[in-house]
């Protein structure tokens, strides 16, 4: 076969260009580090525009990145934004465009056989929001409704999964992005969106009536979001997980998360106001990189 | 990178787990079925949504050319309107402005309302070509057939169109082939089509590659196949002697 030939050979150029295996070798001689970050990943990572970004999984990789500072003995440490997007992030994690990814990355099995994760910093919980006068609290209320949910995101299969094993029938309408989504149901045109509970609380947050929205219902799925950087690379590794489980440890970790999902945050001052939750707590009381596979057999 | 996991496509879109024969029965729904139901949707909005354009486009291209003031105001206005919007944009006027002024259009499906989008933005560029087919025509036609006693509508089905038409049937080709192309956006307002299917099957299965490979070929497959109907029509309906005649 003829066609395999350039394949090859593709597959090789990509071999060739993947990064040095030592990323801490590579921030000392370069001075620098690639922090790969969302433009809109709710409050775990986004930007203020003009090249800033901000976020409570920014903050944590910039304590990391200033841990790692300290103990390579470096002077000055230039930290470089990457925006990603939930397509680019694994391959530009993987060819070292990108050294840390502080985003909304899920960690599942298929993920760690390209890229390797950090200790679990924050356990999405994904939920439904709803009218406030809709009187819809569970899922199975939801039979002949309109369902939305955003394009492109795991929440979608979710749904599928939970519509065959709940037996209810539900018409799904989808929006091609969060923003989208939420207008959807905002404009009636569906009943309750189904979404990762951080993405909903900041949509109310940021909607005309928050009062009018409710987040309901049972969890659907908890999904382990943590940072992501090159795979085979231990030493880089253990010292991004001893640099947040010291800060699990002293609770700082708690704090942070206060100042970005309770606190009124840049650029509107708007409060997600979405309280830590109890698999959150529990991913800080006893680190660990377990992939979203594990959660699902509890 | 190293396989090219084309399996993918014979797994269920719940379970994940491979079928065989790569087509599900009885509540089963492989990545292969999910795929043909999305290109049966391009397929449905892009020639529903042509089938408007033709006949709305058509019907205003003819205005434009017409001997009476309102009636070329009408056509350019509808022909200005619809061209100077983006596409992405009046989709969603169509699906979130419109309905808010006009409470009823709520419960329209958005299917409808896509293909109606999409047809009334392609009819702005039908209509240009239409009548750019019958100002080609010298004005000596339109008065010869007038002359032997044809009412005007006569004259235009008997003496102008049937030569306009022939004359456009390349460019029309082209707008046929667009729209194949532009009922993408249609995944912006919840239709399963095949851009949808690319980003949503992308996600679940980690294989954005392949999604988008074989979304590509049915692209490619479906316009390519409406640009050898079309020159098969052209080819039919020529006249020898006529402009565009081999």
């Amino acid at each position: 076969m003829t066609v395999k030939k350039p394949l090859f050979l593709f597959a090789a150029l990509l071999a060739a260009s993947a990064a040095q295996a030592d990323t801490l070798a590579k921030i000392k001689e370069q001075g620098a580090a690639s922090m790969g970050v969302r433009e809109s990943s709710g409050a775990l990572s986004y930007t203020l525009g003009d090249g800033k970004y901000a976020g409570f999984h920014v903050e944590v990789c910039q304590r990391v990145l200033a841990d790692i500072q300290r103990s390579l003995g470096m002077a000055k440490l230039d930290i470089k934004y990457q925006p990603v997007t939930s397509q680019n992030r694994i391959p530009l994690v993987q060819n070292g465009t990108v050294d840390i990814e502080c985003g909304s990355t899920t960690n599942n099995a298929t993920r760690q056989k390209d890229v390797s994760f950090a200790v679990t910093t924050f356990v999405e919980e994904v939920r439904m929001a709803v009218k406030a006068n809709s009187g819809i609290t569970a899922i199975n209320q939801l039979n002949g409704k309109k369902v939305a949910t955003t394009t492109g995101t795991t929440s979608v299969q979710l749904l599928r999964r939970h519509e065959r094993a709940a037996n209810v029938n539900f018409e799904e309408v989808f929006g091609k992005d969060h923003a989208d989504s939420f207008l959807l149901l905002e404009s009636g045109r569906a009943d309750a969106f189904v979404m990762d509970g951080q993405i909903l609380a900041g949509n109310i947050a940021r909607s005309k009536a928050p009062a009018d929205y409710r987040v309901v219902g049972e969890v659907l799925s908890v999904e382990p979001i943590a940072i992501m950087m090159r795979k085979d690379d231990p030493k880089f590794k253990t010292a991004v997980d001893n640099s947040i489980k010291a800060m699990m440890a002293s609770g700082e970790i708690g704090r942070l998360y206060d100042k970005w999902f309770m606190q009124p945050i840049a650029p509107t001052n708007t409060r997600v106001g979405l309280p830590v939750s109890d698999a959150t707590k529990a991913a800080w009381a006893s680190p660990n990189d377990r992939p979203v596979e594990d959660y699902m057999k509890k | 990178m190293a396989t090219w996991d084309w399996q993918v496509y014979c797994k269920d879109t719940t379970s994940g787990d491979v079928i065989t024969g790569c087509f599900g029965e009885g509540g089963d729904f492989t990545y292969l079925d999910w795929l043909l139901s999305a290109w049966g949707w391009t397929l449905s909005v892009a020639v529903l949504a042509l089938i408007v354009a033709m006949s709305v486009g058509s019907l205003m291209g003819i205005l434009r050319t017409a001997p009476d003031r309102r009636l070329v105001f009408l056509g350019n206005a509808w022909t200005e309107l619809f061209r100077n919007i983006p596409l992405l944009v009046q989709i969603f006027l169509w699906y979130h402005v419109v309905p808010a002024l006009v409470p009823p259009l709520k419960d329209f499906p958005s299917f409808i309302l896509v293909v109606f989008a999409l047809g009334f933005f392609t009819s702005a560029r039908i209509s240009e070509q239409v009548k750019a087919g019958i100002q080609s025509l010298p004005n000596g036609q339109r008065y010869a057939g007038l002359a032997v006693g044809l009412t005007l509508p006569q004259t235009y089905r008997y003496v102008l169109l049937p030569m306009a038409f022939r004359i456009v049937i390349p460019p029309l080709t082209s707008e046929s082939m667009n729209i194949i192309k532009n009922s993408s956006v249609a995944f912006a307002v919840s239709i399963a089509e095949l851009t949808m299917f690319a980003m949503q099957a992308g996600e679940e299965t980690s294989l954005n590659i392949q999604m988008y490979l074989t979304v590509t070929l049915a692209y490619f497959l479906s316009a390519f196949t409406i640009n050898r109907v079309m020159l098969g029509v052209e080819n039919r309906v020529q006249v020898p002697g006529m402009i565009g005649a081999k």
